[in-house]
Parts: structure tokens; sequence; C-alpha cells
């Protein structure tokens, strides 16, 4: 069902890795670079790896004698974010020993370590497997990290939502052998079996694909924004089965129209036990009627805008074998985290602290990670990571609590979400200096913009009023710039596009507002419009609601018409 | 006019003189006066005095005591002894009776150890009981003052040649690294109680060409200065390129280009302000003429190196009694903790002299030594260019940030343009072997690649059969992969047919390349066994012991031989110029 157009050179890659191997084995064993080759590295993703480099020194290396200074990005497969103190503490050590030093948490509810020289790859793949943690599939063309709400108000429906990340996870694992014959020394054997990869073939998918399951009223995980999405529809304080929304993503290249963000379209509803189905199904026709030949439309987002979200729906009935119902009613109001101490029906706590920029990491006047890793250690309960780069200590028994507390208090950690509404409500991915995508900075920058806006919100009166504020290096998504009410991507070195308008529960997109925008000159940009949402909006009226009804900028109301009306 | 070169040996005084004289002569004046000067200068001794024959016996390292013994030789043979001239790595101590008189020059490396070459033939005279009663002898010592175990190795020899037996005719001189003056008296000795006409050799005073040598170092220009070191690295290790170009110098793979350094302004400053003197004193340095106390100060002295002799004569002057304790031959191991780590604008500082002269000061320091690197690339590969891998040494001690004299004078002033006095040193004991095909293996970390660096551009130029195997080693890989790119190139081309590297901070247990040799053992063994030569070139108080016990080990386990075999596989190695060591 591959068409007959001119596949991208990643096909018969994949096609000719023997699932995955290629000659990753050997390229990880010289130890006289520290890259390996574009195809290496293009496979090397399926095992949850990217290779960069450290792009602040690139300058001067040649002359130094010196290759670019490699490292990889290793991300971790987490379903549904939780982790257990032991396995944070396993990580927070090999990120010591093996890596920058820092945890970053990402958008996808999970760690990644950055700055693994080659030579440290499989020490650290082992390390982790030592925890019960891997990184199969974290990223490439393959099922990547699902993730799920992480609401720790209903602790009954978030153990099983997610169980129920675990199982699709599971089902939806590739199959080779290849992660543990190259990173854990298991023997190779040949396989008896007549299928190697049943769900994926020789040539897996054609891109990433991304599913999140999401519990109104909280949208902490941008479900719109994924491949695929189950919203869990609760009657009786029970799941009693999930709509299922397809075609959201995010990426985009610059000055390319036909490429853009997309909202995902919620088609029906189905019943727990079906839902792996489901899951499997969805992938499935994205495998087959994916675009094969050009990467940048071969999201599955693409292909239920070529196929419309109806099409999409009867090749999904068809692969199913059965209808999906009718689509059930759910509502949500907000995409953010809830900041603080909660306790559940069942009476244990949780505190959901803010991670500036996800970022885990010492400083001497916050020394954040020490800190989580003291209470680690006699932590009893949970880490759950939240998609929006936070983190949240839960299942914390009133026993244990003081004893936290006091840590917390220790390490300054206790008043972690003690800022400005708007710095709780921001995301920014890694960028520069070690992302090859970058065109800009964003982890490094973010936090110094907000600083500047804060002036601007404290002299209009806004401390308290959430604005979601999200800034990535690149057109690619990763921080989901799209679906900030305040968005900036970046265009060229210190220059940002400015977006404004997307709902503040992530059910809109926004709209370029100005191009290319020195980072000095954003905040003059952007002051008259907050002063202006200060004295103009209507009661409970958000930002990116506001900009619209002012006429700032016009509202998008589909990703097909995202790059339409700007003024 | 006459175009003194820079070196040349006249103080302003001379040079004026000779100036003078030299407007008011006729050319047939001055090719008589210069056939005159060579005439004098090549007075052949008298008759010989006896036909005692004479053994000069040298242990070197760097080439110094080898160049003495040559002169002692030819000395001996012009004044008619029968003469002969023995390396102590191709000797034993019983061949020592064959001669009547025996002359010893022999240095001391590290904490009082013999030249690596001279081990073997020292250990087994330290524990022959064989009678040498009928030899008489003679020590010199070189050695850097700087070293607590100053010239150890030749007081050793010394007390152990008189307890043999043999019958010392003079007393041993200990010279410290500008030996010229003191080796020129005990030469002088020797020779008046050996009865030769040869004593007092006038040094050649008319240059008919600029002849660069030690004595007369060659200013060579910086082509360029490259720091190698990444961005984040914890080390300053940089790569210089000098220009040979009208020096004369020729030099191999292998071979150690001596520096000649400034002290660093601040250093300077400091002790100037320590004395409480004026640079712009004029002061009189022995052997080089009047000058400036700031100019001696900055290239003539040695204003850092903290020896008891130093210290010794400081206290003459201030007459601290807190440093004459010090002093004390009961003080030793004080005195040691004390002088660990400081240098001498601690000791100015910490006992000041309450009244001192430019002069005085300037009498009591001795000649600013020159350093030695090993040579970083081949003559083949780059014509007219010597280049070397420096390491900058800089550090924090006793309150007080403290610099390598060279390095950091390399690191910070040897700019690109600027000019360095330089000369060659030979270094035969580290030498490609004469067969092209025969393999070798490197193991150099650090800085210690640079020979190697030299060995692998030579073997490429000339296409050699033999193959190149390196280990290489520093802290993070990232940071400190001496000469990369380089490396990855000549693995391509296959004039590297294997680099094995060790990084030690990139992960919590240390990686060096001793490891990497034993993860390698059968392959070494093999190389081994069928004639790979193996070298070792930097760091010697750990890595080469490490490297050459772990050689051992291999050796034992590879070869399945118990210790002695492998000890005397290793010693045949060694005494076939198969291991060979370059270490400081």
């Amino acid at each position: 069902m591959i068409k007959d157009e001119k596949l991208s050179p990643n096909e018969p890659l994949k096609e000719n890795s023997d699932y995955l191997r290629g000659t990753l084995a050997e390229e990880i064993a010289d130890t006289n670079t520290g890259s390996i080759c574009a195809d290496s590295q293009q496979l090397s993703k399926f095992h949850g790896m990217y290779l960069q480099d450290d792009r602040d020194v690139r300058a001067g290396r040649r002359k130094k004698k010196l290759e670019k200074s490699y490292s990889f990005l290793i991300r971790v497969r987490l379903p549904g974010g939780v982790s257990t103190p032991e396995q944070w503490l396993a990580m927070d050590s090999i990120a010591d020993q093996y890596a920058n030093g820092t945890l970053k948490i990402t958008t996808r509810q999970t760690w990644q370590l950055h700055g693994v020289i080659k030579n440290n790859l499989k020490k650290t793949i082992q390390g982790m497997n030592t925890a019960a943690l891997d990184c199969i599939a974290a990223c490439g063309d393959v099922n990547r990290n699902v993730i799920c709400n992480a609401n720790p108000h209903q602790s009954e429906l978030h153990a099983e939502v997610v169980n129920f990340s675990h199982k699709i996870s599971d089902h939806l694992m590739p199959r080779s052998r290849a992660y543990h014959e190259i990173f854990l020394d298991e023997e190779k054997v040949v396989s008896s079996e007549e299928v190697i990869e049943p769900l994926y073939g020789k040539t897996y998918l054609p891109r990433k694909f991304k599913i999140t399951v999401a519990i109104p009223p909280s949208n902490d995980v941008d479900l719109y924004a994924h491949c695929l999405s189950f919203i869990a529809i609760i009657e009786n304080k029970k799941i009693v089965g999930y709509n299922v929304a397809v075609g959201g993503g995010m990426g985009m290249t610059h000055g390319q129209n036909e490429t853009f963000p997309r909202l995902a379209d919620v088609i029906g509803f189905i019943s727990p036990d079906k839902a792996i189905d489901v899951a499997e199904k969805v992938m499935l026709v994205q495998r087959d009627y994916g675009e094969r030949g050009d990467r940048k439309l071969a999201r599955l987002k693409y292909t239920v805008e070529r196929m419309t979200a109806n099409g999409f729906l009867s090749k999904l009935e068809e692969y199913l074998g059965y209808k999906l119902e009718p689509v059930r009613k759910f509502k949500f109001d907000s995409n953010g985290d809830r900041f603080g101490w909660t306790t559940d029906d069942s009476g244990m706590h949780h505190l959901n602290l803010f991670i500036p920029g996800g970022r885990v990491i010492d400083s001497s006047a916050y020394p954040m990670k020490t800190g989580l890793r003291e209470i680690a250690k006699i932590h009893d309960g949970e880490f759950r990571m939240t998609a929006n780069q936070n983190l949240v200590i839960s299942n914390i028994s009133d026993a244990k609590k003081p004893e936290i507390e006091h840590l917390l208090g220790e390490y300054g950690i206790l008043k972690s979400h003690e800022r400005s509404a708007m710095r709780l409500n921001s995301i920014a991915c890694v960028a520069l200096p070690t992302c090859g995508l970058a065109l800009a900075e964003a982890e490094r920058y973010l936090p110094d913009l907000i600083t500047e806006l804060e002036e601007v919100l404290e002299e209009a009166g806004l401390r308290h009023d959430a604005i979601t504020i999200r800034m990535t290096g690149c057109p690619n998504g990763c921080g989901r710039p799209y679906l900030g009410e305040i968005g900036f991507v970046g265009k060229g070195p210190g220059k940002y596009n400015v977006y404004l308008g997307a709902g503040f529960h992530g059910e809109r997109l926004n709209k370029l507002y100005k191009e290319a925008v020195p980072g000095a000159d954003i905040k003059e940009l952007l002051a008259p419009i907050i002063k202006d949402y200060a004295k103009a909006r209507n009661d409970g009226e958000h930002f990116g609601d506001f900009v619209i009804r002012a006429g700032y900028v016009k509202a998008t109301t589909a990703g097909n018409n995202f790059h339409a009306n700007i003024s | 006019m006459v175009n003194f070169p820079e070196h040349a040996p006249f103080d302003d005084a001379q040079k004026q003189k000779i100036e003078d004289l030299a407007s008011t002569l006729t050319p047939e004046q001055t090719t008589w006066l210069s056939g005159y000067f060579a005439g004098t200068s090549m007075t052949v001794a008298t008759a010989p005095v006896s036909q005692r024959s004479i053994n000069v016996l040298y242990g070197t390292e760097s080439g110094n005591c080898e160049e003495l013994a040559v002169d002692l030789m030819k000395t001996a043979k012009k004044s008619g002894f029968k003469a002969q001239i023995t390396n102590m790595a191709e000797t034993n101590v019983a061949a020592l009776k064959e001669a009547e008189t025996l002359l010893v020059v022999v240095s001391t490396w590290g904490e009082g150890e013999p030249p690596e070459t001279a081990e073997t033939f020292y250990n087994e005279l330290m524990s022959t009981d064989l009678s040498l009663a009928g030899l008489e002898f003679a020590v010199c010592a070189l050695g850097d003052t700087s070293y607590e175990q100053f010239c150890q190795t030749g007081k050793d020899v010394d007390a152990r040649l008189e307890k043999l037996g043999a019958k010392r005719i003079t007393e041993r001189v200990d010279c410290d690294v500008d030996y010229d003056e003191s080796y020129a008296g005990w030469n002088k000795n020797v020779w008046s109680i050996l009865g030769s006409a040869e004593v007092g050799k006038v040094a050649d005073v008319i240059v008919p060409e600029q002849i660069y040598d030690r004595k007369n170092p060659f200013p060579a220009e910086v082509i360029s200065n490259q720091l190698l070191s990444g961005d984040h690295s914890n080390k300053e290790t940089i790569h210089v390129e000098l220009s040979l170009d009208g020096s004369g110098f020729e030099y191999l793979p292998g071979d150690v280009l001596a520096v000649l350094p400034n002290n660093a302004k601040d250093v300077v400053d400091s002790v100037l302000a320590a004395t409480g003197l004026a640079a712009n004193t004029r002061i009189e340095v022995k052997n080089v003429g009047k000058t400036s106390l700031g100019d001696a100060l900055t290239s003539l002295v040695d204003i850092t190196a903290l020896s008891r002799k130093i210290v010794n004569l400081w206290q003459e002057i201030c007459g601290s009694e807190e440093l004459a304790a010090l002093l004390k031959d009961t003080a030793k191991s004080e005195f040691k903790e004390w002088s660990e780590g400081r240098q001498i604008i601690d000791l100015l500082e910490n006992y000041p002299a309450e009244s001192i002269t430019a002069q005085q000061f300037i009498d009591i320091l001795r000649k600013l030594p020159p350093r030695l690197y090993s040579i970083a690339s081949s003559p083949k590969a780059h014509p007219g260019e010597v280049h070397l891998t420096v390491a900058a040494v800089r550090y924090d001690i006793h309150g007080r940030s403290r610099k390598g004299v060279a390095s950091t004078y390399l690191a910070d002033d040897a700019l690109k343009g600027s000019k360095v006095l330089v000369y060659v040193h030979p270094n035969k004991n580290f030498r490609l072997p004469e067969n092209d095909n025969t393999s070798v293996i490197m193991v150099g970390p650090g800085t210690g690649i640079a020979p190697f660096r030299a060995f692998i551009e030579d073997r490429a130029e000339t296409e050699c059969a033999g193959e190149n195997w390196l280990f290489f080693g520093d802290q993070n890989y990232n940071e400190d992969f001496l000469y990369q790119t380089e490396l990855q190139d000549y693995l391509k081309e296959g004039h590297l047919s294997r680099l094995d590297v060790a990084f030690s901070r990139d992960q919590p247990e240390k990686i060096y390349v001793q490891h990497k040799m034993l993860e390698n053992a059968s392959e070494i063994w093999r190389w081994l066994e069928t004639g790979a030569h193996f070298y070792v070139c930097g760091d010697a108080s750990r890595m080469a012991k490490d490297v050459h016990d772990t050689l051992l080990r291999i050796i034992e386990t590879q070869g399945d031989m118990n210790a002695d075999d492998a000890a005397a596989y290793l010693t045949a190695l060694k005494k076939d110029k198969r291991y060979q060591r370059d270490v400081y």
C-alpha cells in the first residue's frame, strides 16, 4: 500500500537494517570517533537516542584538531510518566555518572539525559536496565512514550489510565531484539518466528506516532496535539470508555505552508475492552496509508487531513471490523498543572512541584536535584512526571508527609510554585546548545524573557492570572508552541516568530502575530496587548480568547487555516 | 660593524674593543688574526704522560652526559691515552675491570632515579660484591637542584665504587642544570691529575659563520600557537609550531627540543616587589655581562625553583633564625615539608632581607635552565619546522597561583610571529626501528603523544610497511583527545593500524592506557613476538610504571612465563632497543 512515488531514503534504510540493527553495534564499539554514521543516527532513534553535538563549542574545534563535541540524548520510555523512588534514584545517579548531571523532564512525561558520550551509551542503558527502565522506541518511526493525565485528585482513575498506558505501550512495542543485543549484550538468536514485527513489518511507521490518555477536566497532556488520544469518560467515578481523537500534531517547517500544526478530531467512543484494539488499528491505518515519500508530510495528521476525519473513521472501522459509538460529552478547563498539595479520596497526599523548564538541576541557590534525591531515599510512593515538564511527588502517606515536608523545606523546594502564574504555565524545549534543529535559544532564554514580562504583568495586576506561554527553538513543536496563548518559535539566532490566541485548555491553535522579532523587542511588542487585556477583558476571559476578540489576531479554526488570515 | 650573534660570549666592553679594533683592520690583517686564533685554539697536546687506559662511562637520559663523555674521550685521545667510551645501557659491572681509570658521567632523574637506560647497570653495581681494587675513578654527576634527591645517582655510584675498592682520584662534582662551569672545573682537575696538556682548552673565539647550538640557541619564529584542549577541558594543552629556517638544525623523530624560556612578567614583578629592588638597576651576570636587574630576572636566572642551596644562600643574607633552624641537618623532613610546592617568591616574602643589593641577589640565583620537550613533528612531514605539544602548568598552592616557567611562557608569550630561543637535543634512546617493516606499539597518554605524532608522520611520509599502533589517553573524550582529527585521517589512510584510547574522567571508574593494554593483551603479545618495538612516552611518576608493570603482566600471562622470565624477556627487549621510553 506504499505509494509508487519516490520513497524517502529512510524507508529502504529501515527495510535493510535487519530490524533496526544496521551497523550500530560496530560503530558504538569504535572509540576513535564520538559520532556514528548518518544511517546509524536514524536507526539509533528507534532505540531512544539522538546523536547531538555541543553547538556552543562548535567554533574552533577544527583548529583544535578535535571533531565536534558529540554526545547523545537518551529519552526514557516511561508510560504514564510514573516512576518508583528507586528508579528516580537510579536516573539521578546515571545523570551524574554518564550524562551532564541533570535530568530533563520532557513535555511527553519522561526523563531525558543529555551529554552521554558514545563510550558511555551501553553503560548508561545497562544502568537503566538494572532499574527496570529502558529507552526502546522512545524516538523513531514507532509508537513513542504513551502519556496520560497526571491528575492527583482521582487516584483510582489515575491508576487505571497509567495501567492502560502501560498496556498500549507494551502492545505497540517493537518486537525486534536489536536493542537488547546492541546495548545489553544479549546473544543474537536466530528467530524461529516467521514474522518478527507483526505490527510494524520491516519498515515500521512512516513517521513518529504519539498517544495520550486524558481525564477531563484536565487536558494536561494536550490531547489535541497528538496522533491518537483517548479521552476518559467518567460515570459514577468509573471510566466507562473513551472518546477517540485522531490526527493531532505540532511540527511544521518555516516557509512551507503545506506543513502546519493540526488539532486532533474526536471521531467516536469505545468501551475500555476495545481500546487496545483501536490503538493498534489506528496505528495500522497510518502504517498503510501514511505518506512515505516526504517525511515532512508523513505524520498521521496529514493522513487524516487527506482522508478527512470521516474518511479516516471509515477506514479505521474497516480495519476494526466494527463501528465506533458516537462521541460522548466531555469538558476540559485547562491544559496546565495544578500546583501544590492535594489529598485524594483515599487520603493520600500529592505535591505538584514546578520544575523550571523541566530541568532537574542543582544550583548553589537552589539544590533541587539533591533535594529530590533525598526525598526519593525515604519516599514510598511515586514520582509522576507531568506533560507540562513538572513533577508530582505522589502517594505520600500521613505518616511520611512531615518528613517529606521537612526535606522540601530544607532544600527550598516547598515553595517551588510560588511564582507568577505565567511562569507556572510556561514550557520551553531544550534547543541550544545540544539540539541540532534549534534556530534560536529556548530553555536558556524563556526564564529571562518571562522575568521581563513579569514587570508588565505586575504593573497590569496580572501576576496571578494564568497565561500559557511556550517557546521552542525551531518549528518542530516539542514544546507545543502552537498551543500557547503566547507562543515563540525560533526563526533565526535571537529571533522569534510570535504567535497569539491559542485556547486556554488546548482547544484552539494560535496564529502568527509577528515574524522574526528580536528577543529584546518582545517585551515592548507584548506590553500594550497585556495592558489592554488587563483593562478590557471580559469576566473570566482568557488571554487567548481576548486577543482574537480584540482583533490582534484572527482565530485559527483548523490546522489548514493556520497560515491563513495573517495580518 | 661586527655583527655579534645574540649569544656571542663577550660582554659589552669586550664587544666595544673588538668592534674598535675590527674597524681599523685591513683584509690581510683580518685573515692573519683569524688564522692566529684558530691556531691557538687548536694547540695539540704535548707528549703523552702515560699509556694508562681510560674508560669513560656514561649514563644518559637526555643526552647531556653523553655529550660530556664524548668530550672527555676526545681529550683523553688527544692527550695520548688509550681511551674508550661506554654507555651504561650496553655494559655490565664486570667490564669495569678492563680499564685502569674510570671517568663516570651520570645524571639523575625524577626522585633520585638513574637514567632509564642505565637502570640495569646501576642495579647491578649497587648489588655486586665484585672487587674493583686497582681501579681509579672520578665521577661527574648531573642533576637539578630543584629536586630533593639532587645528583643522587652520581652520589650513589661514587660511594659504591669506593666501597668496592676503587680509588677516587678527585672529588665528585655535582652539577646543576647549568652544568658547563662545574663540569669545566672538574674536567680541569681530572686532567691535571691524569696529566694532560689539554687542560684549560681555549674555546674557539672566531665564529666563522653563525652556528647554533646549546651555547648559542636559535631564535625560532613562532609559526602558530594553537590551543588543543576543548572549551570545557580541565587542561590547557597547546600545539606550537616553530620555524627552524636558518638554524642549520636537523633532527629525527624522537629528538627533543630545548626551549629557553623567559620568566613571566608578574613573577618578575613579585620578586622585585618582595626584594624592594628596582628593575632598572644595573648588575653584572656571570658569563653574560652587564645588564639591568629586570632583564636578568626575566631571561637569565631561575627565580622559581627552590633548592636547599638557594635557601642556604638566602638565609645568609636575611639571617632568619627560623630558616636556619629549617636548614639544620636534623630538620631535613621539616625542610622537605616546608619546601614542597613552595618557590623562591615564598622564601623572599616570608623571610625578607633587611637590605640586599641587586648584585647580591643576582649572584645567589642559578642560571635559568632550558626546558626539554619531545618534538611532535617529523622533519619529513614539516621541513624547516619543529612542533611541540605542551601542557601549560598552572595551579594554586600555599595561597598563590603558580605556573610552569616554560610551559606558560610558550602558552602566554610565544605568540605567532614572536621568537623563542631553542636548540635541538638528540635523543638516541628513542628512535624508530631502522627496519621500515618493523611494527611499533606506542603508548603516549597526554602530551606523551608528542613523539608518536612525529613517528606516525615520519612513517606516513616514507610509506613504511611496518604497522603502527597507538595507545592514547587523557581526562575527557570530548575535551582532551589530542590530535583527534589527524589520527582519524591516519587511520583512514592506513598509516595508523590501531588506535586505542582511554579517558579517565568520563565515567566513575578511572580508565587508563594500561587498562586498554590489558584488554588487548593477546594482540600486544602477538605483535611483540613478531618483532614489534614498544615505546612509552609521558608521565614517569605513575603512568610509565603502570604501563611497565602491565607489559610485564602481559608477557607473563600471554607468554606463559614466571615473573623472572618475563622480566628477562623485557630486559632483552630493552637491550635490543625494542623497549624504549621517553618519560618525564
